[in-house]
């Protein structure tokens, strides 16, 4: 399972790209290996404002809905449309298709996420 | 209590089967991708283990008398070698499970029910047979089972057994033949929508049975199949799934199977004066189908709407991997039950626009 550098993690299989005051949230290769086939990306709406650990976004595969629970505090400024029509971009390249581009809120709640290696420590152990 | 493991379990290892737990039992939820596996088995064939699912024999002089008194579709005019879908119901009109019978003759009956009921189900029996002359045993654990389904089912399976099943009839069954150089029975019978067979083995054998179906089938592009797909499957076919469609408290006419309750057959059964008594009240919720008009996958448990009013609940929602399309059954106010009918369901808390449509999606298409 492909894990990224450079990036945060959390638990629940989310990925944060920092830039300036500004992030990318997206899902892991994990996260989308499990589901399977993804055909719907529930977005949220640009403007709306959400907590640190808010259910902010949903990916269903055939099977299941699982929810995206933003990372970091923040006000979504961009959503990913393509998402819209093509939802299969997640299991084709979850780290190159975002799901939203959020405002950060307070910076500081980056630290309490994984790094890379520590993500990758943490898969070794949920299998 | 841990999970069992089906005979075939570490065939399931060995073909990347990703394992879920379901109704006690570890088992392939899917293995190269639900939508892959579900549009094998619609074009061509796919091939399941439901070696969970429970077998109990009913034999003895008041086999048929037993049965006939437990189910609602009519045993009693069964002949040999027959197969029937029948509900078998408690006092109250309620599902206590949904099963076929197959007779062997009149003093010979097997049931297949479902994995998470055949405890409760063989109980039920149990408790009911006083009365009859009957002997009850529950063999689950002695039988293999895969289910070979799709259009290619048949030539694949000519492949492996002498046994010309041009004469097998759909709801029919045939035992004793030899499937891949192993005694087994086999049923013309399936809970896709295909055409297809089950095909029952003793337990120490099914995994020869899987294996050489697999090798017989590659030039058919046969894939093993999961439980993923086998919900969809189902689903699309307008086929009920126990704990869904129905349950204890959900009557087989609400769910829309009045076909396969013979209020007017000869002989009293459980659950036949509830079920009148309903019929004649006239029935205050319907299972329907529908079809999401807004965005959104409809889920089983998801309610639903109609002007502000809670009217039901989702029993099984899908984006259809044949249809293409985010559908649905639930279970609501019989007044709402109309096709046509606008109705809402919340998704995630946001009441998402839906219509009420036939329950038969697939039909629609033909």
């Amino acid at each position: 399972m492909k894990v990224l550098k450079g990036l945060y993690y959390t638990e629940d299989h989310e990925w944060v790209k920092v830039d300036g005051n500004y992030a990318y949230i997206g899902i892991t290769d994990h996260a989308q290996h499990n589901l399977g086939d993804i055909v719907y990306v529930d977005l949220p709406e640009v403007d709306d404002e959400f907590d640190k650990g808010d259910a902010f976004a949903a990916v269903e595969s055939v099977k299941a809905a699982a929810d995206v629970y933003i990372p970091v505090s923040g006000k979504v400024v961009e959503v990913n449309e393509e998402l819209i029509d093509d939802p299969a971009l997640l299991n084709a390249d979850a780290f190159e298709n975002w799901i939203a581009k959020i405002e950060l809120k307070d910076k500081s709640e980056l630290d309490e996420l994984m790094s890379s290696e520590d993500y990758e420590s943490f898969l070794e152990e949920e299998e | 209590m841990s999970a069992k493991k089906t005979p075939i379990y570490d065939e399931h290892l060995k073909l990347g089967g990703k394992i879920v737990e379901y109704a006690g039992w570890l088992m392939p939820v899917e293995y190269e991708g639900l939508v892959a596996e579900h549009e094998a088995v619609r074009n061509d064939c796919g091939l399941f283990d439901v070696s969970h699912m429970g077998e109990i024999t009913v034999k003895g002089k008041d086999a048929t008398k037993l049965v006939d008194y437990l189910m609602t579709n009519d045993i009693s005019t069964m002949t040999d070698n027959q197969v029937i879908y029948t509900l078998m119901c408690n006092e109250n009109g309620g599902v206590v499970d949904d099963l076929l019978v197959y007779r062997y003759n009149e003093n010979y009956l097997y049931l297949v029910v479902n994995a998470a009921n055949t405890d409760k189900d063989y109980d039920w029996i149990l408790k009911h047979m006083d009365s009859f002359e009957v002997e009850i045993e529950n063999i689950s654990d002695n039988v293999g089972e895969v289910a070979l389904q799709g259009p290619k089912a048949q030539k694949v399976l000519q492949k492996l057994t002498d046994y010309d099943l041009n004469g097998l009839k759909f709801f029919h069954f045939v035992d004793g033949i030899e499937v891949a150089g192993v005694k087994a029975m086999v049923s013309r019978t399936g809970y896709t929508g295909e055409d297809g067979f089950e095909i029952y083995t003793d337990k120490n054998d099914i995994v020869k049975v899987w294996r050489e179906i697999l090798k017989a089938g590659e030039e058919e592009n046969i894939k093993p199949a999961g439980l993923g797909c086998r919900d969809t499957l189902r689903f699309e076919a307008s086929l009920p799934l126990y704990g869904h469609e129905f349950n204890d408290e959900i009557t087989p006419l609400e769910a829309g199977f009045k076909y396969f309750v013979k209020l007017d057959k000869k002989s009293d059964f459980i659950g036949k004066e509830a079920l009148t008594k309903q019929l004649e009240e006239g029935l205050k919720r319907k299972l329907v189908g529908f079809e999401m008009v807004d965005r959104g996958i409809p889920r089983e448990g998801y309610e639903v709407y109609k002007d502000g009013e809670k009217i039901g609940h989702v029993t099984t929602g899908y984006h259809s991997p044949t249809l293409k399309k985010n559908i649905g059954n639930a279970l609501i106010k019989a007044e709402f039950a109309e096709i046509g009918t606008p109705i809402e369901i919340m998704i995630r808390n946001k009441p998402c626009k839906a219509q009420v449509i036939s329950k038969k999606f697939l039909n629609k298409k033909k």
